[in-house]
This record gives structure tokens, sequence and C-alpha cells, in this order.
């Protein structure tokens, strides 16, 4: 598994596209279409059982997007397939008109300019809440490079902003280990800030968060939208009305339902499956 | 007397310092080297023998081999301390280090041997004519030096590229390089193997044309080690205190999200293994002309496995912690070995286990746990 050529990225001679391997410009993602992310009859099965089955899925530029399902619909696994942790049996998935994500890796994906929250909070809970941010900062991610990395006064700016954005301006210090588990939820939300990414891949962020905070993070993914476009995968019925713009429903792994959240609430297969349980 | 309240001012943000060293570990640093380049060699070479301070030959050499394990623990602390990378085969590349500078020693030895010929004893006793093809340059001592770098920093890095690739990780990782080393130990039993079989290489006569069982030959090896010691920590300070250090303490914690961010963890793995790798080779060479022999007992999967002790004994992810580590379980091997040989090796077990229980961060962190109590 060495590392692909990045499709559809003008890197100049193959030289400097060997070099500049892991830095793939934010602006290099080819939206002119219009939709940011494009998934085409993906199929994913894991011994015969098939998380994803002929998955197509297309996220505007800009668009925050909601997607809801039972357990099982293959919300995560759809994750895994666009930011390269899992590779599909069949189908395509798309960053813009350009560039192929099943021939990248999770490093290169993150470059292109995909960030992901997981599931459950993943931080690194030796490092401060600063280190964590400038580890996650958009940069030349180079091991040669990063070991003489010293902070500029925009990047130390970058991380003050993110810091107040994400509320934690009074912890910097803290060791992420010690935060509580909504603070630690915001500070992954920050690190994928940190990223300058243009779509960002929520899974589950308000989980176990409270009333308060679910209202305020609520309140920072509409103020994201339109400045990246945003996928909310979310089993919170009360957070999803609360940001909803487009709804898409999964179901055995493919696309049940898509439209506004009213719509998709009346819509009798979606009653079935999830919402009238 | 409604004076308006100030509002509170946020202080600016300031980037975290991360400098090499304190003021304190500066003069800590400034002391170990006026001890190990002035103070040791005036007690050893100038005093008398009978002379209350003098410091005796022995302890020389025994300083001198501990600071060789020393670099070793220091090596092993910045791959499983700080990456999270447990190898139990660091005793393999210090014995490559210690192999490549012991082939120069025996070419070293001329027509001294016992059989009076150009080729070692134990090649006249093959009965071989002549050098094998890998035992060429050897007589030089820049090529040995070449060596003892490059077959080390070689081996790990084709082998880590391989198991770091394959995503290799935790106690399998561990398990394949403890295999590694002992198919290593296996294939230099071999007398065809062409370096001495199983009793490796010794009886060495000289170093650079100076006899190499003098006091001042022995002396000046033994600052030698002492330099590379404190070049070898400053090298580690500086990688954990850079961004990359914090990149591979992230590894550590949270291989996934350091994956997301964007970073490639192979690179990072493959630099601080081969460079992990590199140091133990560079010890095992100082260690060879300290001991006057290197065999293939070296290789042994225990061997590795005490490597490990060293740091974890020490503290691991602090540097400090595993050259402790060293001084403590060898200071402590070399009087136990001597009082009550047969139970080293209990001792040795037992103090893994109660290190692992009830001192996680070693003696390191129980020292830092009784200044905090005391301040």
């Amino acid at each position: 598994m060495t590392a692909p050529a990045l499709h559809g990225v003008d890197a100049g001679p193959s030289g400097a596209l060997a070099g500049a391997g892991m830095r793939v410009a934010t602006h290099d993602v080819d939206t002119t279409h219009g939709p940011i992310l494009y998934l085409d009859s993906v199929s994913v099965s894991f011994d015969g059982f098939r998380a994803l089955n002929d998955l197509s899925l297309t996220i505007e530029d800009g668009e925050l997007r909601c997607i809801i399902g039972p357990n099982g619909a293959g919300k995560t696994t759809m994750m895994d397939v666009i930011t390269g942790k899992t590779r599909p049996d069949a189908g395509t998935a798309f960053f813009g008109q350009t560039i192929d994500l099943t021939q990248l890796t999770e490093a290169e994906i993150a470059h292109a300019g995909i960030g992901r929250k997981f599931q459950k909070p993943t931080v690194f809970e030796q490092h401060s809440v600063f280190e964590n941010l400038e580890l996650a900062m958009k940069a030349d991610k180079r091991a040669r490079t990063v070991v003489r990395a010293r902070l500029s006064g925009g990047e130390l700016e970058r991380i003050a902003e993110t810091l107040e954005l994400v509320q934690l301006r009074d912890h910097v210090q803290r060791p992420a280990g010690l935060l509580s588990h909504g603070q630690k939820q915001w500070l992954e939300i920050g690190m994928l800030l940190m990223q300058e990414p243009r779509l960002l891949l929520l899974d589950e962020p308000v989980a176990g968060m409270t009333d308060d905070e679910t209202i305020r993070t609520a309140e920072l993914c509409l103020s994201l939208a339109g400045k990246h476009s945003v996928v909310v995968v979310e089993h919170d019925m009360d957070f999803i009305a609360r940001i909803a713009r487009t709804v898409t429903v999964l179901h055995e792994g493919s696309v049940l339902a898509e439209g506004p959240m009213d719509v998709v609430q009346a819509d009798p297969r979606v009653i079935e499956v999830y919402l009238g349980r | 007397m409604n004076a308006m309240l100030p509002l509170p001012v946020r202080p600016m943000l300031a980037a975290p310092a991360h400098p090499l060293l304190t003021r304190g570990g500066w003069s800590a640093i400034t002391l170990v080297a006026g001890v190990l380049f002035l103070l040791v060699p005036w007690l050893n070479l100038w005093l008398p023998a009978g002379h209350a301070f003098h410091v005796p030959d022995y302890f020389v050499s025994l300083a001198g081999k501990i600071m060789c394990y020393a670099i070793v623990a220091l090596a092993m602390d910045l791959i499983w301390g700080y990456t999270g990378i447990l190898s139990l085969g660091h005793g393999l590349f210090f014995a490559l280090g210690g192999y490549a500078m012991g082939m120069y020693l025996m070419r070293s030895i001329g027509t001294e041997g016992v059989y009076q010929s150009e080729l070692p004893d134990f090649m006249v006793f093959l009965d071989w004519k002549a050098y094998p093809w890998y035992w060429s340059f050897t007589d030089h001592f820049w090529y040995a030096l070449l060596l003892v770098v490059l077959v080390p920093g070689l081996l790990a890095l084709v082998f880590g590229y391989f198991a770091f690739r394959s995503r290799i990780k935790g106690v399998y990782f561990s398990i394949i390089t403890q295999a590694l080393t002992f198919a290593f130990m296996l294939l230099f039993f071999r007398n065809d193997t062409g370096f001495g079989g199983n009793n490796g290489f010794t009886d060495f006569k000289r170093i650079l044309g100076f006899p190499i069982a003098t006091p001042g030959t022995r002396m000046v090896l033994f600052m030698t080690t002492g330099a590379a010691l404190l070049g070898a920590f400053l090298l580690g300070r500086y990688i954990v205190t850079s961004r990359l250090g914090r990149v591979l303490t992230a590894i550590r914690d949270a291989e996934s999200r350091v994956m997301f961010c964007g970073y490639n963890p192979l690179h990072y793995k493959l630099f601080i293994w081969t460079l992990s790798a590199v140091l133990s080779g560079i010890a095992g060479a100082l260690y060879v002309p300290q001991v006057g022999i290197i065999n293939p007992g070296e290789m042994s999967p225990a061997n590795s496995i005490e490597i490990a002790i060293w740091a974890a004994v020490g503290g691991r992810g602090t540097l400090v912690g595993p050259i402790l580590g060293a001084f403590v379980v060898n200071g402590a091997k070399s009087w136990f070995t001597v009082a009550f040989p047969e139970f080293w090796l209990f001792f040795l077990g037992l103090t893994f286990i109660l290190v692992t229980l009830f001192l996680p961060h070693g003696v390191v962190g129980l020292l830092r746990r009784r200044g905090r109590a005391r301040s």
C-alpha cells in the first residue's frame, strides 16, 4: 500500500508531487458543479453482512446535512469510507469533481480537506488543550519539517480564535484527559476546525452532553455551515430538529428517504423503520 | 461611589515554551560532564592506587559499560516510552553495532593471534584461507564506524517499514522483534556465518594502534562513552521537546486521531524506530572495546527484555529515567551476582512486577511524587 498518486491534484512535475504528497491545498477541491461529496453505489460487506448496500449520496458545497437512521443503518461505515478507513467493495467516492477518496490514505484525505469527529471523543489526553489544537493545525505535516516547526504569530492567533469558539480559553494548559465529556467533544470539534477542512463529518457530536451544551453545539454547527460543508450523524432528534435543513434517513445500508425534516418525519416508511418505534 | 469595575482582561495567549533543558537541567548536565571528563579521570589516573579517593580501574570499566547500557535504555525510551512501541529486540541492534566494531578490533590483532596468521584464530581453525567478502575494508576504523551506524539502521529501516506499513502493533510487534533477535542469534551461533560462532570475538589487542587494556585507553573509551550518552540525551531532548515529539506521544495515545489530523504515522514511527536502533548500535560499538568480548549471547531474547526492564524501572517517557534505571538495575546486578548469584533473575523479575504494579512512572515518578509532596 504505497502512497498512491493524488488524482486531479495539479502538483507540477512528478518530483514535486512526491514531495508535496502530504500537502493537498484545500482550494484544489473542485466544486464547480456544486456538490463537494459524491458517493455513488457504494457497497461494503463485513463477513457477509452488508453494512452499506448500493448507497448513493451527494452533499452540496456549504451544506449542513443531517443523517439519521437506526443502529446498524451504516452511518459510521459511511464515514469510514469517506475518510479512507474502510475501502468500499463496489462504488465510487469522490471529494469534489476530481479527488478519488478510495485511492487515498487517511492522512491524505485529511490533507485534502475532510475532518472527522469520532463517535467516542478522541483527543490526545496527555497533551494540553493548546497542544491538541497545535497538532491538529493545518500545516506541513511531514516529519522532517515538523521537527523544526515553530508557531508563528498568525498560527497562535488562530489557536486563540478556536479556543474562544469552542469555549476552552480557560482550560488552555489543562491536559485534555481532564476535561469533561462535553468539553472533549468541543475540543475535538476545535481540532477539526484547526485543520481548516472543507467538509466536516461529525459522528454523534452531542452524545453525553448536557442540554445546555447541546444547544450551544447546535449553534456552533449552524455557524459552521456555509463556511464549511457539515455532515452530522446523530440519534438525538431534538438536536436534529434544531439544526436540520436537509435530512437523509439511512436504513440497512442505503438511503430510505431524503428531504426537509417535516417531510421526512411524515414519510410512512421512515416512521415504520425508525421514528415510530 | 459606584466606580466602574474594570472588565476582566484576558491575558494574551502565549505559546507554551518547550526549552531544550531548564536552567536546573543545564546545571545538572554541566555537573555530570565535570564528573565524567575531569573528576573521574583525575581520581583514577593521577591519584596513587592507595589513596582514599582513588577511583579503581574496575570501577571505570563498570561505569563505562553501564553508560553503554544507559544509551540503549534511552533509545528504548524514545520508541517505547514516547511512541508506545515496545521493542523486545533492541539487544540485536546493540549486538550488531558491537559486531561491527568487533570486526575492526579483530583485524587490529594482526598476526599476534594464537596461530600467528593474518586471519583471526577462528577462521584459521575453520581452515579458511581468506576473509569472506563482507569482511572487506573492516581493517579501516572509519569503515567500521560506518557499519556501526548503517547495519542496525538499515535493518531497522527495512524491518520497520514492513511492520509499520502492515500496521502491526502492540504485543504482536513485540513478539516479532523478539523472534527477530532470536533468529539472528541462531544465525550468529553458526561457525559458517563467519563471526566466530558461539565464541564470538575476543582477545582484542589494540584500538587505533593503542593497546586496548591500559588505563589510558580505558579512560578515553570511558570519556567517549560519556560524551555519547550526553549527546544521545540532548538529541532525545531535542526530539521530545519539538512538535515531532508531541506527534510521537500523540501516536502513542490516539493513533487514529493522528491519521485523521493528516499525519502519516508510518514516517514518524520509522524515523524514531531507526534512530533508536542506530543509538543502540553506537552503544554496542562502545561496549565491545570496554568489555573485550562480543558473542551471540548478546542477541538472546532475555537481554532485550532486560533493556525494557531498565527503561520501566527508571521511568518511561522521561529520558532521565531509563538512564537511572540502567544504573540502578545494573548496579544491583553487579552486587547480586557476587553475593547471591542464583537469585539474580528472580530478583529482576520481582523488580519488574513491582515496578509495573506500583511505580508506573518508575524511579523518576517516585522522586517527582516525593518532590511534590514536600513542596
